[in-house]
């Protein structure tokens, strides 16, 4: 399978990327950085660019680091690197967890957390993660940047609220206090994109709950949060009765089709399932 | 609103099982092909297509990676490294070896992949255990062995270049 032809830019500054990108009309050139989602669909002939900028050569994108109360995940840093990080544990278990579970581990070296948000797959892990965390994107454009709150970025499958002239520089987490999360997944194999995914994320003070961050996989049009779920557990004591009830919550959230991967009462449930299990998963790690 | 800026094939220079290659290339052309069909080196199987079977894997930089879904202009100033690269003066590479004593293969599809793969794998982490051998090659796929031997090999090799470093 071959793409079209497209012309190639592979710029060592991020001000010679934008002005390329400026240069053409909306959609004519896209941003290519682990290429692991953008690759496949030029070769299915799904998208068909003029040219490609190529950001791969620009130094400073791949900041993985915590700093003045924020992750900071660069364009550049690869699910390889989420995945080894010890920095990604504990308070930052969603996104820590959700790593390993991206695809396969050739993917992983190569795909980036940031082109993953960007291309808004509804199966895609990470935006489900970001929703949890309550993360945002930093985009840029050659005149201006812009934070874009996670919730605002999806706008449907494969659709976001980024302009033809932006590229994401980077993904912001802010740094909970006290906190635990997780992310889990139901795949057929290594490699597969997930039948159900949940993510789970809470914030405690005093005994309570703070914050609670739930968000979907793959039953939906765009990465799910479980709003009511959410605001279920907030100043409720995480204990198993407001485990259940969010349980029940997020999978009523849940907008599933039944598929070759399972029907949708059985991907709902496994929402519910996924729901409490994270929430559990994340006490414990606050209680550890 | 522009017309075309640029053209849609360039040169680059790569490095390919430390032979350089200066080439012009169509900027579409994908890596697999570059390998197969402008270098010859038809070790480099073109599986699935898809990215999602693994056969096509290379190392650039050291870094395995599926050359059916990277485009050769992204190796330029690269180094890439195929099955073709693994043999030394005649010598099969301990990986090779391996493969051979405990039957890492039948059809041997898959194998080139497989033997790049594990040797990232143990440049990186020469004592891995059976677990993270299998996590390594997780995105390959054999259809014909089961893994068993695949796993036994590697560690076989493993064992040897423990023993003659």
């Amino acid at each position: 399978m071959y793409p079209a032809a497209f012309e190639y830019f592979a710029p060592a500054t991020l001000d010679e990327a934008l002005d390329v990108l400026g240069r053409y009309d909306e959609g004519d050139a896209k941003v290519l950085a682990g290429g692991m989602s953008l690759i496949p669909v030029m070769k299915l002939r799904f998208a068909a660019p003029r040219a490609l900028v190529d950001i791969n050569r620009i130094g400073g994108l791949d900041t993985l680091a915590e700093e003045d109360g924020r992750l900071r995940i660069g364009a550049l840093v690869r699910h390889k690197t989420c995945e080894r990080s010890g920095l990604l544990k504990g308070k930052y278990g969603a996104l820590g967890d959700a790593a390993p579970l991206i695809s396969d581990p050739i993917v992983r070296n190569l795909g980036t957390v940031a082109g993953s948000l960007a291309h808004a797959d509804p199966q895609g892990d990470w935006g489900s993660v970001m929703l949890a965390v309550r993360a945002e994107v930093v985009a840029r454009s050659a005149d201006r940047e812009r934070t874009i709150p996670i919730d605002q970025l999806f706008q449907g499958p494969f659709t976001t609220s980024l302009q033809p002239n932006e590229i994401v520089t980077e993904v912001r987490v802010p740094a909970p206090g006290r906190a635990g999360g997780t992310y889990l997944k139901l795949e057929r194999k290594v490699g597969d994109f997930a039948t159900v995914g949940v993510a789970v994320h809470v914030t405690m003070s005093n005994g309570t709950v703070e914050q609670a961050g739930i968000a979907l996989t793959g039953v939906g049009p765009t990465n799910v949060r479980a709003a009511e779920a959410e605001e279920s557990l907030t100043a409720q004591a995480l204990d198993e009765e407001a485990i259940d009830e969010a349980a029940r919550l997020a999978a009523a959230a849940a907008q599933p089709r039944t598929d070759l991967r399972g029907t949708e009462e059985y991907k709902r449930n496994v929402v519910r399932i996924f729901t409490a299990r994270g929430l559990r998963k994340a006490k414990e790690a606050m209680a550890s | 609103m522009i017309t075309q800026t640029k053209p849609t094939t360039q040169e680059i220079a790569v490095t390919v099982n430390g032979q350089e290659h200066s080439l012009v290339v169509e900027s579409r052309l994908l890596l697999v092909h570059l390998l197969r069909e402008k270098l010859g080196l038809t070790g480099t199987h073109v599986g699935c297509d898809t990215s999602s079977c693994g056969a096509c894997t290379v190392l650039v930089d050291g870094v395995p990676l599926k050359s059916c879904t990277h485009f050769a202009v992204q190796v330029d100033g690269r180094e890439v490294k195929t099955v073709e690269g693994l043999a030394k003066g005649g010598e099969l590479h301990p990986l090779q070896q391996g493969f051979h004593e405990e039957h890492g293969l039948q059809c041997g599809f898959c194998t080139p992949a497989m033997l790049l793969v594990s040797a990232a794998l143990l440049e990186e982490n020469p004592d891995p255990t059976e677990e993270e051998i299998r996590w390594a090659l997780s995105g390959n796929i054999c259809r014909c062995t089961g893994y068993q031997n695949i796993v036994k090999s590697v560690q076989w090799a493993a064992k040897k270049m423990k023993e003659t470093s």
